[in-house]
């Protein structure tokens, strides 16, 4: 090997995670030799009675020894044995001392009484405590937080002054409240009423509850704690329901967009939307599938997913509008009818191609978990995306319509068919530009809904209402009213969630908006004048 | 246009042959029951399976009656009437379901086995009243005419017409599916009602129960038919033609158009309503599905078929796709859905008159 090289990997490559590891536990052995004189000699007294046997386990437990842990871990599971020779067996018949294999006639179970299950859970706490691993010391933490007693005080202490992780240092923090909470100190149990006060979760609020009971003398301090405690849980469920009612309004707001391009603008009911947004839903599933054996374009398989819904899907309008609906123009209760009918087509060819059970479409990594702000609310990271999506469409269109070529002849059409067609426009190609353009922006809502919903043949019949809903309410021909619709009957179906249930609910928005059509039947955002009355 | 899609023109198919072929058809129907108790190896003998069906799609027919009355007449086109129906049906269904009394598995000696399930200790108020006979039928006409009443009341004074009013009876129709999904609303949830025992004292599974209602079913649409052609005869039906080609024009002449409309409406949904209470018997059971928008929007393609405007037409299209259905569901059920959704396409583009406008001529 030349010199060269041998200077650049002075060691064998050992991945970091694992090299930091043997450090640690080459660490842990190299403790002095006293905790390891200490651990042999506590041990055999596991083999004894039940005094023997609590007394050892505190033992075990004082010392920070890993060896302790899984066998004070098997005896909590009734499953250490013990031989009439005073050895210790684990499972599989394995001496505890020596880790040797060893002979197991006449063992027998190691009982347990509740003194000696104490001791083990106090014990089994503080050696988790001292545990390298901060995921296994959090757990420690919450479950001291959970059983809290008043011993558990410096055991806290001790723990939270060597920790150096600040989420683990946290839980320690709460968990060694609790226990001062039940503890004799009164100075620090006002702290700790404070603390708990200001860590603002639902556990908190049970402990403070539990404690009011125990201490009449200080129920105005746990009250206010209380009452801080309802108020910022109030606050983070107004913000989470805020940011639901958000998302569900995005994911209508999709779902909408493009009626409101084909029924807002061009006057069309398509019946078969929904069965747009199924296709969109399918194209993703297909490219994510083409995707699957190349390694670096499949986490990308999302994005790339979104322009081939939106030419599936607008082919597919295209085909839709100059082969059978360009017929029916001027006949609405037929058009509706018609493309029920071909919905219904698609829904049974895509049955019959896919299979009728639910495809899985996976989220890419960066997609996927929980996004903490601060204050406690957590955010889902795909519906907060499904939110950046849904504006980026809405933008997309609107600089569609405003800025393009197309948009202008769209217009034009829209406004005065007949003029538009003597300046020049054809105005067939733009009834078919437009009809697959919206039918694409379906497919788009496709996209989205993979993320959050099942991908079946029937995935757009659950939508297709709400986004007619939608259209209707907003005032159809106005993109703004699109926008406000959608968002304001997805909070207010969030909003109204918890108090009714998911489906009266539904059936609450459905009413108010017949309602609402009531005092102004052409919806929130009419057009006025002349293009109104038409 | 007007008058030409209500009565055949002069040289088509003439009226006094529709009334034979009518009453031709009526005759032969009202024979199947009488043949149904023939010996089973002879020639003539009806299985009960055609009863049966035969029975089921007459309650359908009325059901297409009712929606020609309100879209081919007075061109309100409700995507809700399965609506109705199902309202009809349940309220039957409550009758029936109230009339098991201790034979249910629980055995309880008044609530149903799906209130025993869920905990109720006694009958929810609403369901008051259903152990008489009368009283439910009344419930199977009233609800759904005073719900019809309510949403057209709300519609037609805001002058809600064409797509509009459809898509918000198509979605009346899919909240009262998710509100009878519920467990509870104490409709039975998910499953619904089943497991009828009787009805008038008569076991629902024998050869005389099936006949009764058969004939019911028969004599009800004779009865509804009789009544919408007098209707649409009388000069109120020649207005609501009228509002359906002009309503600007009939409301500037004068006539109260909201009145009109919510009249044929409501009557429109209570015939659909009676038409859901003789269903369930027959088929004995009903359950949310029946509220789905889907169904709704199959049964005006009947009427669609068969050719608005014309009440024979709605009839024909009633019988013609619900035999297509059956025939095609058990030869090739991956086909139906095609055949449907190609049924709603053709019928748009080629056929605007559905099957009777191939017997008579085009209006001029």
């Amino acid at each position: 090997m030349a010199p060269g090289t041998a200077r650049r990997y002075p060691f064998p490559k050992v991945p970091m995670r694992q090299f930091l590891l043997a450090l640690g536990l080459l660490l842990w052995l190299a403790l002095p030799a006293r905790a390891q004189d200490a651990f042999t000699a506590a041990l055999p007294g596991l083999a004894g009675g039940f005094g023997d046997i609590a007394t050892s386990v505190e033992q075990l437990g004082a010392l920070a020894d890993p060896r302790a842990l899984p066998i004070l871990r098997v005896l909590q599971a009734g499953q250490l044995q013990k031989t009439a020779n005073g050895r210790l067996l684990l499972p599989g018949n394995i001496d505890a001392l020596t880790g040797q294999p060893a002979d197991a006639s006449g063992a027998e179970t190691v009982r347990l009484n509740n003194r000696v299950r104490q001791a083990l859970r106090g014990a089994l706490g503080r050696l988790q405590l001292a545990s390298p691993d901060a995921a296994e010391r959090g757990a420690a933490a919450e479950a001291i937080f959970r059983s809290r007693s008043a011993e558990d005080v410096p055991t806290l202490q001790a723990a939270i002054a060597r920790e150096t992780d600040a989420g683990v240092k946290a839980k320690l923090i709460l968990a060694l409240a609790a226990a001062q909470l039940v503890a004799s100190d009164e100075e620090a149990k006002r702290a700790a009423i404070a603390r708990l006060g200001a860590a603002g979760t639902v556990e908190a609020r049970a402990l403070l509850i539990e404690a009011r009971a125990a201490n009449p003398g200080m129920a105005a301090a746990i009250d206010a704690s209380i009452a801080n405690i309802d108020q910022s849980l109030a606050i983070r469920r107004a913000v989470e329901t805020l940011f639901q009612g958000l998302s569900l309004g995005s994911v209508l707001l999709l779902a909408a967009l493009g009626l409101a391009v084909t029924f807002g603008v061009m006057g069309v009911i398509n019946m078969a939307h929904g069965e747009f947004v199924m296709l969109g839903a399918y194209a993703t599933f297909m490219v994510q599938e083409a995707c699957r054996g190349i390694p670096w374009l499949a986490p990308w398989s999302l994005p790339l997913s979104v322009p081939a819904a939106f030419l599936l899907a607008a082919a597919a309008g295209a085909v839709l509008e100059r082969g059978l609906i360009r017929h029916l123009y001027g006949r609405p209760l037929e058009t509706l009818l018609m493309t029920f009918g071909v919905g219904m087509i698609l829904q049974q060819a895509v049955r019959l191609a896919f299979g009728a059970q639910n495809r899985e479409v996976a989220s890419p990594a960066w997609m996927q978990g929980t996004l903490m702000l601060p204050g406690g609310i957590s955010v889902t990271q795909n519906r907060l995306w499904i939110i950046v999506f849904g504006i980026a469409v809405l933008l997309l269109v609107i600089a569609a319509i405003r800025f393009t070529r197309f948009g202008l002849e769209m217009r034009a059409v829209v406004q005065n068919r007949r003029i538009a067609a003597t300046m020049g426009i054809r105005t067939g190609r733009v009834d078919a530009l437009t009809f697959a353009f919206g039918s694409g922006i379906a497919g788009m809502a496709g996209v989205a809904l993979s993320q959050i919903d099942n991908v079946s043949p029937n995935l757009g019949t659950g939508y297709i209402i709400d986004s007619f809903m939608v259209v209707v309410f907003g005032g159809v021909g106005s993109l703004a009213g699109t926008l406000v619709g959608a968002l304001t009957l997805g909070v207010v179906n969030k909003v109204l969630e918890p108090y009714a249930g998911a489906v009266l609910a539904k059936v609450f928005v459905l009413v108010a908006i017949m309602l609402f059509i009531q005092r102004r039947p052409r919806g929130l955002f009419a057009l006025k004048g002349r293009a109104a009355e038409s | 246009m007007s008058a030409s899609l209500a009565a055949p023109a002069p040289g088509g198919f003439g009226r006094m042959t529709l009334r034979l072929v009518l009453i031709g058809a009526v005759l032969v129907l009202a024979m199947l029951p009488a043949l149904n108790r023939l010996p089973a190896d002879s020639a003539l003998h009806v299985s009960d399976f055609i009863v049966t069906v035969t029975g089921k799609w007459i309650t359908y027919a009325i059901l297409a009656l009712a929606i020609d009355l309100a879209w081919g007449y007075a061109g309100i086109l409700s995507l809700g009437h399965g609506a109705f129906f199902a309202l009809g049906g349940y309220a039957i269904g409550m009758h029936l379901m109230r009339l098991i009394g201790p034979r249910g598995v629980y055995g309880h000696p008044t609530l149903p086995d799906f209130m025993v399930f869920l905990g109720y200790q006694e009958l929810p108020w609403y369901w008051l009243g259903f152990d008489h006979f009368p009283f439910a039928i009344l419930m199977a006409v009233a609800v759904p005419g005073l719900l019809a009443g309510v949403v057209g009341y709300l519609a037609f004074r805001s002058r809600i017409t064409g797509v509009y009013l459809s898509i918000i009876t198509q979605a009346l129709t899919y909240a009262l599916m998710l509100a009878f999904f519920r467990n509870d609303m104490g409709f039975g949830g998910n499953n619904g009602f089943t497991d009828f025992k009787e009805l008038l004292g008569m076991p629902l599974n024998t050869q005389a129960a099936r006949s009764a209602l058969f004939y019911a079913s028969l004599l009800l649409l004779l009865g509804a038919l009789w009544l919408c052609s007098s209707i649409t005869k009388s000069k109120l039906g020649r207005v609501l033609v009228a509002i359906r080609d002009a309503e600007s024009r009939v409301r500037f002449l004068g006539y109260d158009v909201t009145q009109h409309k919510l009249f044929v409406f409501v009557l429109s949904a209570m015939i659909a309503g009676l038409a859901g209470a003789l269903y369930v018997p027959q088929v004995g059971i009903i359950n949310p599905g029946e509220f789905s928008p889907g169904n709704s929007i199959e049964a005006v393609i009947w009427v669609a078929v068969g050719g608005r405007g014309t009440l024979v037409g709605a009839l024909l299209g009633a019988f013609s796709v619900n035999a297509l259905k059956t025939w095609l569901t058990t030869v090739a059920p991956g086909l139906w859905l095609f055949a449907l959704g190609g049924l709603f396409v053709a019928v748009t583009l080629f056929l605007p008159r559905g099957l009777i406008g191939l017997f008579s001529k085009a209006p001029k």
